[in-house]
């Protein structure tokens, strides 16, 4: 059976979700500023392109 | 109200919260190895970008969580007949143990991973291993086969300065095992006092503790020893690269205070303590638990001062 847009179940587990999707948002947030860190430091390197190689 | 109802209602009281998932990782453990692993990042003689410097210690952090998260899948059975374990979220009722020791998988590799991506392949390997070690190594072989548990399993909580340095140099070398010996002896006297005052836990849980098998009079008298080997150690970091004056000082005042706490608990029998509630141990508990605090402070401290000229000899 489908759950009604407002089933029980979203009420009684909205602080998990929540507390879920704070954390995942945040990881994202993390793994983009990271990202920015590596690639900008000075000793970051770009891979070969491919069409180089060939 | 139907019984299925009522049955209904009372799984739903039962459901685990987000804090409940967030006990599995022993929050407790994981501030010590939070702060341990900052102050190996922040002594390492090289400066570390501090989005990275984060992520680390994030990621040290989790993975030290998983491996709580394990511990509690594989010890459930014992955490529900010891008082200071029955609440935790699987004897309680609230989480499967199925379901943390997929939580526990799952927060491993990806620590491990992204530690490795985010520090370097080293550290990420040396998580790996102190992973394993504290889940199979302690929990899994040692703690219910020798009352040595906790001095060899120890290892496993003393890791983190070690990552931390790790995760900052990228390689070996004497300071971070220096940390991991102050935490590595400091372990046992530490454990061994709560065992004292909650002998009745260990004993229903048949946890070879070193209290129920060689008897309280012995562990006392171990206790002194190890307090003992720990000054020497303590006190003698101070003239390490990662010590300095302030260090000594703290070090010279906590483990004067530590080994007169050993010593009363190695001078009173068992009708002193029962007469005061174990006062004397409780409160050797405690110190222990400052005495390593502070000794990590001043190590973090000789480190944050020495850019100024101040920190070390």
């Amino acid at each position: 059976m489908a759950l009604r847009k407002e089933h029980e179940i979203h009420k009684r587990r909205s602080g998990l979700n929540k507390g879920v999707g704070i954390l995942l948002a945040a990881f994202v947030v993390l793994i983009m500023a990271l990202t920015m860190v590596k690639v900008t430091s000075a000793s970051f390197k770009f891979p070969d392109a491919q069409g180089k190689q060939n | 109200m139907s019984d299925a109802s009522i049955n209904a209602s009372r799984a739903y009281e039962d459901e685990a919260s987000f804090g409940d998932y967030f006990a599995l990782l022993k929050p407790r453990v994981m501030s010590l190895v939070v702060f341990t692993a900052l102050v190996g990042l922040l002594a390492a003689p090289v400066s570390v970008h501090p989005v990275v410097g984060f992520c680390a210690i994030l990621f040290i952090a989790i993975g030290g969580g998983a491996s709580g998260a394990l511990n509690m899948w594989w010890d459930a059975d014992i955490d529900k007949v010891m008082k200071r374990t029955k609440s935790r979220p699987i004897p309680a009722g609230k989480v499967e143990a199925g379901e943390a020791l997929a939580f526990g998988l799952a927060l491993s590799g990806l620590s491990v991973i992204m530690l490795a991506l985010a520090a370097n392949v080293f550290a990420g390997a040396f998580l790996a291993f102190t992973i394993f070690f504290y889940v199979v190594v302690y929990t899994m072989w040692l703690k219910r086969a020798t009352p040595q548990n906790i001095v060899i399993g120890g290892a496993a909580g003393a890791f983190p300065p070690v990552i931390g340095w790790i995760a900052a140099t990228g390689t070996m070398s004497v300071e971070p095992w220096l940390m991991f010996l102050l935490t590595f002896m400091w372990t046992p006297p530490h454990f061994w006092a709560l065992a004292l005052f909650m002998r009745s836990d260990y004993d229903d849980a048949g946890v070879p503790m070193l209290t129920v098998t060689h008897g309280r009079r012995s562990t006392r008298i171990h206790i002194l020893a190890y307090t003992v080997l720990l000054a020497v150690l303590a006190v003698d970091t101070a003239f390490s690269g990662i010590g300095g004056p302030l260090y000594l000082a703290v070090a010279l005042v906590l483990n004067a205070l530590f080994l007169h706490g050993a010593w009363k608990i190695t001078r009173r029998d068992e009708d002193d303590s029962e007469a005061d509630n174990f006062k004397v141990e409780r409160s050797f508990f405690k110190l222990s638990l400052l005495y390593l605090f502070l000794h990590f402070g001043a190590i973090l401290a000789e480190a944050l001062l020495k850019p100024y000229g101040l920190g070390g000899w």
